[in-house]
Order: structure tokens, then C-alpha cells, then sequence
């Protein structure tokens, strides 16, 4: 993003409803695997839980995360990846994600955009660690 | 006074740039900026023991900084050692009790410490087996005598506090504090981070009756990389340096080494002359300002801001109405800091959201993070309206009222 740029362009109308409506945004009864992030610049913490069946992500809720960059990311990210497989979610990249989110993001709020990501790959790694890789594609 | 800020004409997003950060840096006048280019382009050389002209004049206003620096807190040049800021004076203090202190021994702190004045102690105590106390604010005085006198015990050894908070704002008691401690046990250390103080208020060190007092020159109009620890004649002795090498030697063998008398033995290595020059310079404009009267301006401006955004719905201020120094911690219901930060940087507005390196605050505040506006000498009414009416655009984008 162009430094220059002001701040109110990260919040479009979609960034401020996941904020203020976030999607997932619950407790699972039985996670087969979670994780959990701070953000150093703030201290806020984000907590992703995954349900898997098969391979896939069947089930996907977070809790926490502070500003509305980084709660809104973990809902698009949560929202995007339930139904998928782990091998296509552990692609993700951090493009992906700035193209879910879909706003210029100054370099500084970087880290509250990316949070989640970071989180999610730690539960899959966890997730793998104890159950073995998926072989399903 | 007419004093020139040359950032202060920088346009930010196309606005006009409102910089209230004052707590974590300030800004530097034009005088300051000159006295390091003119150190560079006319001066430079490395000081101490050059036997050449331009060595002897750099030695020359090296001294004269210290004796400047020494002038202005009212204690004398060879109590005065230069470090690269706050946080290296107190790892310097820490560092040399690590064979003074033993397992059992207290040092007490207070919850509202900045982390330079928190985590030396905390590791100090975990590799002694020591203990930490940490006195808890009162509701409405902030540091609190009360708490002090009770934390006291025969174990105390060291007690490190701020002289003015850098979120809240508000001032310790500090000298009273001092003979508090005094009277229970003269032998107690008393360090004080006085890094938002001497940019804030008159400072009298003799007068506070502290052994120690750190703070940093870019709070206070001065350059990055330079701070000073005061550190009391008597108290000298008990000092360990933290920095080993050239120029903190009397002589060295290949046996031995005999360290440098006073405060020579803690600036080991090459220092940061001409960032001490500019810091001259800048205590140079604050003398002429007068330190009483900018405290009384930046508590006016504390006061008048403070008012403006209380009377913002959904705000709530963490700072003291009164006495904020011109410090100014706020939440807004519904907005995280960061949000507000950066939809106020949208009209080139510059205030600080996080946890202010203050997180043991922050916990007991029962927050995680807020934003801190701070004001200084260049900052006025019209900065502080533009502050109130920026909130309340910020409270539009989010919740549309």
C-alpha cells in the first residue's frame, strides 16, 4: 500500500461488518486442534479452533482479536476455509488474505491483518503433529 | 518565544501534521538540528584524547554539555554519566546489584512502571531469588505514600519508581517518597526514571534526595541515543560499569585492568559526542523557555484537553483531569486503539495506541491496550480541538453517529 494513503480507506463497510458481526465467532465443544497468537504491537491475542474430519476442516471458530483489521481478518479467513482441505488451506498465503480483506493495509497494520493466518498454520501444524498428515486431496 | 519546529510545516495525508506523541519522542527545533550538523560539519573529531585542535574542541563541548546537564537538575558534573538512554541508566543500576543483593531481599516497584523500569528489576530478582513488590496505584492519587510506607521492610534493598507516569501522567510524590524511605532505612537505593519528569517540570535531585535518576534528551527536544544517569557522589562507589572496553580504563595489563575513577568507567567506548552537544543545545532552549512555566502550560493544555474529550460520548479518560502533565490516556467505547490511531493519522494526527510499554499498568487498569495523546511546548488549543473533532469523526466511521 502507498504509505501516503490515509488510514480510512482500510474501513470499507465490509471491514467494519465482520468487525461489529464476526463471522465464527463462538466456542467449539470439541476442537481437534487449536492455537493461539499475540499481536506484539498490541498485546491482543487471537484463538483459532479447528474440527477435522477426513482431511477437511469441517467445523472452524475463533475468539479474541482487538481492532477491527484483525477481527475482521480472522473472520474472513475462518469463513473462507470451512469445507476445505488442510493440504489446500496450508497454501494459503499472505496474498491470499490481503485479498480477502480487500483494503489497502499500511505496512504498520500488517501484523494485525496477518495474525490469524499465522494462528490457523500453527493449529494445522499442531493438528498434524497428532494425528498424522492427511492423505486426502 | 519563536521558536522553529521544521517538521511541524510537514503536511501529513494533505492535513496539517498534529503531533501529539510528545511522551514517546518530541519533536527537534531548528537550533537543536543545527547544533549537530554544525558539531559535524565544523567540530568533529573523537573526544578525550586527541591531542589535536579539533579533538580539544570537541572534549571542550562535551564538557560543557555535562556541566549543562549537571546545572540543570542541580547536581554536579561528576555525577553525571552519559548513557544511550533511560533504559541503559537503569540497566547500569540493576547490573551493579547483582552482587549486592541476596536471596530473600526485596526491591519494590510500582504497577505503573514503564517496562525500563519494571523488567531489569524483575530479571534481577528472579537470577537473585530476591523479591519483587509491586505497589498498586490508589484510584485517586496514583502513587500512593500509604502503600509505600506499608510495602517497606527490614529486606528492602532498592525501591525503583517513576517520577511521572507515562500513561496517566500524573506526578509521584517523589521527594516525599525519598524521605519516607530515608526514614524507615538510609541504606535503601532509591532509583527514580524521570524520563517524562525533567521534560515536564523544574528538577531538583539534591532536593528529592534520590540516589540515582535516569532520563532521555529526545523526550526533552534533544537527539535519539543519548540519556544520562545521575548518580549520587556517595553513591558512586556501590555503581558497576556495564559496558567493558576502551576508554572506561586507567590501564590494562595483560593480567589486569584498573577502571577509570568516577563516571568515566560507565561510558565505555565511543560515545555519542555530538548527539550531546544537540542535547546542550535543547536544554539550552528549555532553560530559556523556563521549566516551571512549561509546566504549568502543558497542565493547562492537559486540563483543556482533557475537558474536550470527556465531552465526547463513549470516551473514557484513564489520565487525571488535573496535573496530567499534558498526558492523556483515553478509551473509546466500541473502537480499538489501533482503529482510532490510525483514522486519526487520516487527518495528521499522530497519538500513540498500544500498551505504552506498560502492560503490568494496563492489567491493572483492566485494559489491554488505550491511546495516549501528549502534548509539549508547540502543541496549542487549536491541536487539542483537532483531536476532539478527529474522535468524533473516528466514532462516525464505526458506528455512524
Amino acid at each position: 500500500m502507498d504509505p501516503d494513503l490515509p488510514a480510512e480507506s482500510m474501513y470499507r463497510e465490509h471491514i467494519l461488518d465482520h468487525y461489529e458481526h464476526p463471522r465464527n465467532y463462538r466456542r467449539l465443544k470439541k476442537p481437534d486442534a487449536a492455537s493461539l497468537g499475540t499481536n506484539p504491537l498490541c498485546g491482543d491475542e487471537v484463538k483459532i479452533e479447528l474440527q477435522v474430519k477426513g482431511g477437511k476442516i469441517v467445523d472452524v471458530a475463533f475468539q479474541g482479536g482487538g481492532c477491527a483489521i484483525s477481527k475482521a481478518s480472522a473472520s474472513l479467513i475462518t469463513e473462507g476455509i470451512k469445507g476445505r482441505s488442510l493440504a489446500e488451506v496450508k497454501m494459503m498465503t499472505k496474498d491470499d488474505v490481503l485479498e480477502l480483506l480487500a483494503i489497502p493495509i499500511s505496512p504498520v497494520r500488517l501484523k494485525c491483518a496477518l495474525l490469524s493466518l499465522q494462528v490457523l498454520e500453527n493449529a494445522i501444524t499442531k493438528y498434524e503433529a497428532k494425528h498424522g498428515r492427511a492423505h486426502h486431496h | 518565544m519563536t521558536l522553529s519546529f521544521p517538521i511541524l510545516r510537514r503536511k501529513i495525508h494533505g492535513k496539517r501534521l498534529v503531533y501529539l506523541d510528545n511522551a514517546a519522542t518530541t519533536q527537534r527545533p531548528k537550533e537543536v538540528i543545527d547544533a549537530l550538523s554544525d558539531f559535524y560539519a565544523s567540530h568533529n573529531a573523537n573526544i578525550n584524547r586527541g591531542v589535536y585542535a579539533l579533538s580539544v574542541e570537541a572534549t571542550e563541548r562535551w564538557d560543557a554539555a555535562r556541566e549543562r546537564v549537571a546545572r540543570f537538575i542541580h547536581a554536579l558534573p561528576d555525577e553525571i554519566i552519559f548513557t544511550k538512554g533511560t533504559t541503559e541508566a537503569i540497566n547500569i543500576v540493576a547490573h551493579s546489584f547483582e552482587s549486592g543483593i541476596r536471596p530473600g531481599d526485596e526491591v519494590i516497584v510500582t504497577v505503573a512502571e514503564h517496562h525500563a523500569n519494571f523488567v531489569p528489576w524483575q530479571a534481577l530478582c528472579k537470577r537473585k531469588k530476591a523479591r519483587l513488590v509491586v505497589l498498586a496505584l490508589d484510584k485517586k492519587t496514583g502513587f500512593s505514600l500509604l502503600a509505600l510506607r506499608k510495602a517497606l521492610s527490614p529486606k528492602t534493598r532498592i525501591v525503583a519508581f517513576s517520577m511521572v507516569s507515562n500513561v496517566l501522567g500524573c506526578a509521584t510524590p517523589s521527594k516525599e517518597a525519598c524521605a519516607l524511605i530515608r526514614k524507615h532505612d538510609d541504606t535503601i537505593s532509591i532509583l527514580i526514571d524521570g524520563a517524562q519528569a525533567v521534560s515536564h517540570m523544574p528538577v531538583d535531585v539534591a532536593r528529592l534526595g534520590c540516589d540515582f535518576f535516569a532520563f532521555s534528551a529526545h523526550k526533552m527536544l534533544g537527539p535519539f541515543g543519548v540519556g544520562v544517569l545521575y548518580c549520587k557522589r556517595t553513591a558512586l562507589l556501590s555503581l558497576e560499569p556495564l559496558i567493558l572496553g576502551g576508554d572506561m580504563i586507567e590501564s590494562v595489563s595483560v593480567n589486569e585492568t584498573v577502571f577509570s575513577k568516577g563516571t568515566r568507567k560507565f561510558e565505555g567506548g565511543t560515545q555519542n559526542v555530538a548527539g550531546v552537544i544537540g542535547f546542550d543545545a535543547a536544554i539550552g532552549i528549555l532553560e530559556k523557555e523556563g521549566m516551571a512555566h512549561l509546566h504549568k502550560e502543558l497542565n493547562d493544555i492537559g486540563t483543556y484537553a482533557w475537558d474536550l474529550l470527556s465531552k465526547v460520548s463513549g470516551v473514557t479518560l484513564h489520565s487525571p483531569r488535573r496535573g496530567n502533565n499534558g498526558i492523556i490516556s483515553f478509551s473509546v467505547a466500541g473502537i480499538h486503539p489501533h482503529d482510532i490511531a490510525s483514522l486519526l493519522d487520516s487527518e495528521g494526527i499522530a497519538i500513540r495506541a498500544g500498551h505504552h510499554c506498560a502492560q503490568p499498568l494496563m492489567g491493572a487498569l483492566g485494559i489491554s491496550t488505550c491511546c495516549r495523546a501528549s502534548f509539549y511546548m508547540y502543541n496549542t488549543k487549536k491541536d487539542a480541538a483537532a483531536l476532539q473533532r478527529a474522535v468524533k469523526k473516528a466514532k462516525k466511521v464505526f458506528h455512524g453517529s
